[in-house]
């Protein structure tokens, strides 16, 4: 409301001779459409946005921009040649791996992996860490005493750490296992975002004022308390998206990660590492695709924490 | 202030127990800790009930648990699979690895809070934006990519440093791994301080110094720069045990033998003793890291006091 204020003086300065019709008939806004107006202003939010859906697409079908099987191995075809970066979306665009794969096939086929693993251990952290966060900070007390030293014995494990340590105890790793090891580790973060907003948002008069008419806790909780104290926490989780594709991508290289079979980037950095010194080309691509990803869920992530964080404006 | 730090090192052990309680179950309960021993053939089942029975892993787990803490607090962490103790490898590792950390810190700080400083105080010119692109870019780029390009570069390419360190890591070897684990948080903390100076800079106090006739230095280092490091501090406070944890990376690439490596090898090797032993002593790393931010908070700030 006071940015409403500020604004509507600001502009009765400028022109001093505008009735406060105008001022009037502007609606307040919510917090949410403020900053979706906010978003689309943002030449960092749009092209971020931009990226995310072509990489959405990729993961999605990927056969819409290659014809050429990522699995497809002609040895004859052979790494050390360079890429014919004239040959615009062909098969030999950015070359061939050791095995005599095209490279560009597998960096669009191995989006997949990452985008699911990113999508769904955020996914799951967000419902974690939210529900245990929410619950501490609404009840309080004893409760709120134990969920938060849950959280600190889980904080007080590295997140890499612990994902080598839960990923090495299954013989049969899958996407799913990584996504597993990932989630069970990194939701202490989101939990204590959410516990430190839901604290502040409890005191609000709004939610005294439902309590008094009689709202049951669910409803307090659902329908007043988590719209107004979810925005810290989609921050945060957009920002840790990249974080845990880059992680998966560690892993992978660690050769802990992804199974072998999997096309993703993480396995073929892996596997490129081991002739960079005469084929750098292997490494490049998928590397450079993976930084543009993550690059482009952190500039997603600060787009909507520069529009949601009223004290920046 | 003793009373806080009685207090909080009290609250610490609930959760030093809880967490390594839950490597101890991760290991033994959803790994095999028998696995490694027979080389990489499964144990027949007479080998393997008796190893079991010889290493006690036929009792609960409970108990399990309970004779391992024992034996860690007389300093006996268990052997590894090749039978070196596994405070040996400890004492060869954490020193490195510690030197290893150090230089990061040092590099977090130096780099890190200087640039931060410099965008903080020109936030929205050409330099603030450069450097705020920079940081992206760095904490875009996974770190095991830097660390390979950079020991391509500098270290076959160029020659300008040797590409892996020898076994007796000196500081000077360390230099550039150091700044290849300290990349990722190096460009955290130079945002984190860009915030927190930019919102302090309009603060009423450092009105009031520049209006006293400050020389802009001491209004910066000693006015702004102290109420604006809280948060850089709890950062980097709790990176050091991330960090720790973290060089596993780092430390493959570069041939590192400290923490991270013995860990690798740990986990390869299904070496139980030595995975629980370490991850025990960098969550204890972990947990004292947090206490002594807090302390630091009262050196900062002095409004903060703990009864």
């Amino acid at each position: 409301m006071p940015e409403t204020l500020n604004k509507a003086s600001a502009g009765a300065a400028e022109t001093p001779a505008v009735t406060p019709v105008p001022v009037a008939a502007e609606k307040p806004r919510s917090l949410w459409s403020d900053a979706w107006r906010d978003l689309r202003r943002n030449p960092v939010f749009v092209i971020s946005a931009v990226l995310i859906v072509f990489l959405l697409v990729v993961a999605a079908f990927p056969g819409l921009f290659t014809s050429v099987d990522p699995d497809h191995a002609d040895l004859g075809k052979h790494y050390l040649g360079v890429p014919s970066y004239s040959h615009f979306f062909q098969e030999d665009w950015f070359g061939y791996d050791v095995q005599g794969r095209s490279i560009f096939a597998r960096v669009l086929f191995g989006a997949r992996a990452s985008i699911i693993v990113g999508v769904c251990v955020t996914l799951f952290v967000t419902l974690l860490g939210g529900l245990v966060g929410m619950l501490a900070g609404y009840f309080g007390g004893w409760f709120d005493s134990l969920l938060s030293r849950i959280t600190d014995v889980f904080f007080g494990i590295p997140l890499l750490l612990g994902a080598i340590v839960v990923l090495n105890a299954f013989t049969h790793r899958t996407i799913w296992t990584v996504v597993l090891a990932l989630g069970i580790l990194g939701w202490t973060q989101l939990a204590r975002v959410m516990r430190g907003s839901v604290l502040t948002v409890k005191q609000a008069d709004y939610v005294q004022a439902a309590k008094a008419l009689g709202a049951g806790t669910g409803r307090i909780m659902f329908r007043h308390i988590l719209p107004n104290a979810i925005a810290p926490v989609i921050v945060v989780a957009t920002i840790a998206l990249g974080g845990y594709i880059a992680a998966e991508a560690t892993l992978s290289f660690l050769g802990i990660g992804l199974p072998p079979s999997t096309v993703s980037w993480g396995n073929d950095i892996s596997s490129g590492q081991t002739v960079i010194r005469t084929a750098p080309h292997v490494l490049f691509f998928p590397s450079a695709m993976l930084s543009l990803t993550v690059l482009a869920f952190i500039m997603l992530g600060d787009a909507v924490r520069d529009a949601l964080d009223p004290k920046l404006r | 202030m003793g009373r806080y730090v009685i207090r909080r090192l009290l609250q610490m052990i609930p959760v030093f127990f809880g967490a390594t309680l839950l490597i101890f179950l991760m290991v033994n309960v959803m790994g095999d800790p028998i696995a490694g021993l027979c080389g990489d053939k499964a144990c027949d089942p007479s080998t393997a009930a008796q190893l079991k029975k010889e290493f006690g892993l036929d009792k609960p787990v409970w108990q399990q648990y309970l004779t391992y803490m024992g034996n860690v607090f007389t300093g006996d962490f268990g052997t590894a699979f090749n039978g070196q103790k596994v405070t040996e490898l400890m004492s060869a590792a954490f020193p490195v690895t510690i030197r290893l950390t150090i230089v990061a810190i040092l590099f977090e700080i130096v780099i890190g809070i200087s640039l931060g400083v410099v965008t903080g105080l020109r936030r929205g010119r050409p330099v603030d934006t450069v450097v705020l692109m920079l940081t992206l870019v760095v904490i875009a780029i996974p770190v095991f990519v830097t660390g390979l390009l950079l020991q391509l570069l500098l270290g076959v390419e160029w020659g300008v440093v040797k590409p892996t360190v020898q076994p007796e890591a000196p500081f000077n070897e360390l230099l550039i791994p150091g700044l290849v684990l300290a990349s990722v948080s190096l460009a955290y903390v130079t945002r984190l301080t860009r915030t927190s100076i930019a919102e302090n800079a309009r603060a009423d106090y450092v009105r009031t110094a520049i209006a006293k006739g400050l020389p802009r230095r001491r209004v910066i280092t000693r006015h702004l720069l102290r109420n604006s490091l809280i948060p850089v501090v709890t950062f980097i406070g709790t990176d050091v045990g991330a960090l720790m944890g973290g060089a596993i990376v780092t430390e493959r690439i570069f041939n590192i033998h400290g923490v991270g490596y013995q860990l690798y090898q740990g986990i390869l090797r299904q070496s139980t003793q030595t995975v629980v032993g370490f991850v025990t002593v960098l969550v204890l790393v972990f947990l004292i890291a947090n206490l002594i931010v807090d302390l630091l908070y009262a050196v900062l700030d002095p409004r903060i006091r703990y009864a």
